[in-house]
């Protein structure tokens, strides 16, 4: 008996997931006690989030060295399995059965906490992201400062690598990654502050709510990205967040023609296959982030695509910049140490800060009444933004002019 | 403008992207176990003994006088000379290694054997598949795993063996040369040893010329 209402509520709660319906997981809390009833419904959240980021984890994995492969005229991982696809499987199997090796001077402790100090806050951050109308873990009044509060303790769970190790390189590495992170965490608030001005709340939920209108007939979503301070907050916010995931261009941290593997460098094994996996869920959140604040979340970007299930909108996403980090990678050079911390200081504050006074304008002047005064708002914003860009950006890279170089003492 | 060098950057990546799909002539990759490139004439990874003839027995040109020996950085080689002689190339009796072995796991390429070999006897193969599951005996070639024909020199480098070729073949000629007129001369000398029989003075004995060379 209550065998069958155990599998009826399962299958309930899978088809009213898969169909988008609410309160997915009330039948089959019923069977349990009421007492149990927490514990387990905190289970059923929190396993599919792990699950499914582990699956897009391993697919990423192999994404990205096929991706990588064509961008350089390389095949990629074609051995394991039909096209490679075994590839992270094999890759899995090998980091679970290596060796693993703490350095006789490390300070055994803290090398230990660290992949596990890591891990937490990037599973915690997936808490507060809207994955779907009704897929919430949990609906936090301020789940942004949730977010940007666990975001910003990963630090410390990668100095505490670089300093347990006892090996300069992963030092270095610490630093540089302490440096980089606190440099890029400002303009990755500010620049998602504006949205918060805009939509007046710290919810991910109510931000999302409050991109889901249509304009135009339907086909122009209300996404937040397609006003200009949407727009340059969005690719700030891009850019930030490839320095927080400490991804190329800014994998300084662990620069491996320079430090080795930076805060890696000491680890082996399950504890390096777990530093990995933290890093790519720092790149799933904060790309889930990025689509909640300024690519409308779980919307259809068109009105009558909205019938298609809201989760398959937010990973179709997800996936879309996870893809755009791959090719920036596959791009752009790693930056030296000190243009990083000028481009955060010089060049992407001033920038971030200038947008909030944009967005203000964006929202005072919502009440224009007068004809064509839509399109007159987006031009004065983009010229605000696009103006000290330009700007900006003649004066930082300007100032220095290239020259022969000569060298006094070894001709 | 900031930022237009990494647009251009992304399109070209991106063409690289679409373009390897689209035209496989730009990927450069040999999926090497099943596709292999003949090797480049100018490769060398490992040496061999040459040997002429179809014997490689009697035709290995090496003459164990072990200065490869002892002038191989690592130290890789090791060989122990015969009791016997046999004839080389020209026919004149040299003794010949009758251990010859050089450990796979230990020559570094560096080719320095093949350059003070005076005898041309040694030179590097381009055969790079050297693994072995055996790592004690399998990885010390002895001088039967050494020994490749001429004819196979001439297959992987070509030229620097016509060169060689050339070289043995002149010295050959020349060795031949002296001794025909070491020979003629010994002839004269007998000649005339033969006219002035009646002089008390004796003739040289003709089984102490010199071998030639
Ligand atoms: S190639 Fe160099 S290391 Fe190898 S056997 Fe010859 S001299 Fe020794
Ligand atoms: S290979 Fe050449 S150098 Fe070495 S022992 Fe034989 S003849 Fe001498």
């Amino acid at each position: 008996m209550i065998i069958g209402e155990f599998f009826r509520g399962l299958f309930l709660m899978i088809w009213r997931v898969a169909t988008d319906q609410p309160e997915a997981k009330a039948d089959l809390l019923a069977v349990f006690p009421p007492s149990a009833r927490p514990v387990i419904s905190a289970v059923l959240t929190v396993s599919p989030i792990i699950g499914i980021f582990a699956t897009l984890f391993a697919l990423t994995t192999l994404l990205e060295r096929k991706g990588l492969g064509r961008i350089q005229n390389r095949l990629g991982p074609n051995r394991v399995g039909p096209f490679g696809i075994l590839q992270p499987v094999a890759d899995g199997l090998k980091m679970l059965t290596k060796e693993d090796i703490i350095p006789r001077s490390a300070d055994a402790l803290v090398h230990f906490l660290a992949p596990v100090v890591l891990a937490v806050p990037t599973i915690l951050a997936f808490a507060v992201l809207p994955y779907g109308r009704n897929l919430v873990p949990v609906d936090m009044d301020a789940g942004i400062l949730f977010f940007f509060a666990v975001g910003a303790s990963t630090e410390l769970a990668i100095f505490m690598a670089g300093w347990s190790s006892r090996n300069k390189y992963s030092l270095l590495g610490a630093m540089r990654a302490i440096a980089q992170m606190i440099s890029y965490e400002i303009p990755l608030i500010i620049s998602s502050v504006s949205v918060i001005m805009i939509a007046g709340s710290l919810s991910p939920v109510e931000i999302i709510a409050q991109q889901g209108r249509y304009l135009a007939g339907g086909f122009v979503p209300h996404w937040f990205v397609l006003t200009p301070w949407g727009l340059a907050g969005f690719i700030m916010f891009l850019i930030a967040s490839l320095a927080e995931s400490n991804r190329s261009p800014f994998d300084i941290p662990e620069a491996e023609s320079e430090l080795i593997a930076g805060h890696l460098t000491e680890y082996s094994g399950f504890k390096y296959a777990l530093f990995f996996m933290a890093e790519y869920f720092g790149m799933f959140a904060v790309s889930g982030l990025a689509v909640t604040l300024f690519l409308g979340g779980w919307h259809a970007p068109f009105e009558f695509l909205e019938i298609v299930p809201s989760y398959v909108w937010f990973f179709a996403k997800l996936m879309g910049l996870v893809c755009l980090f791959i090719w920036v990678r596959g791009t752009v050079p790693r930056l030296r140490v000190d243009q990083l911390l000028n481009f955060a200081w010089k060049f992407m504050l001033p920038l971030s800060l200038l947008n909030l006074v944009v967005a203000a304008v964006w929202h005072f002047t919502a009440a224009w009444e007068f004809p064509g005064a839509g399109l007159g708002r987006w031009l004065l914003g983009a010229v605000m933004i696009g103006v000290p860009y330009v700007w900006l950006g003649r004066a930082l890279s300007g100032s220095k002019k290239i020259t022969q170089r000569t060298y006094r003492f070894a001709d | 403008m900031l930022g237009e060098g990494i647009i251009k950057g992304m399109v070209e990546t991106a063409r690289n992207f679409v373009g390897s799909y689209s035209d496989p002539e730009r990927l450069t990759t040999v999926e090497y176990p099943e596709d292999k490139i003949p090797a480049k004439e100018n490769a060398r990874n490992f040496p061999f003994l040459v040997y002429d003839g179809d014997d490689a027995a009697r035709g290995l040109r090496c003459v164990a006088c072990q200065i490869c020996e002892k002038e191989c950085p690592p130290k890789c080689i090791y060989i122990v000379k015969s009791k016997d002689k046999k004839p080389d190339y020209i026919g004149k009796p040299q003794f010949y290694p009758a251990v010859f072995d050089i450990d796979v796991s230990v020559c570094m390429s560096c080719q320095i054997c093949v350059e003070v070999c005076p005898f041309e006897a040694i030179k590097m193969d381009t055969e790079f598949e050297l693994s072995n599951p055996d790592r004690f005996g399998g990885l010390l070639q002895d001088k039967h795993r050494l020994a490749k024909s001429n004819e196979y020199y001439h297959k992987i480098h070509e030229t620097e063996a016509a060169e060689v070729d050339a070289r043995l073949a002149a010295e050959k000629a020349k060795a031949e040369a002296k001794a025909r007129a070491d020979a003629e001369a010994k002839a004269a000398a007998a000649a005339k040893a033969a006219t002035a029989a009646a002089t008390p003075k004796p003739a040289p004995n003709p089984t102490t010329v010199a071998p030639a060379k």
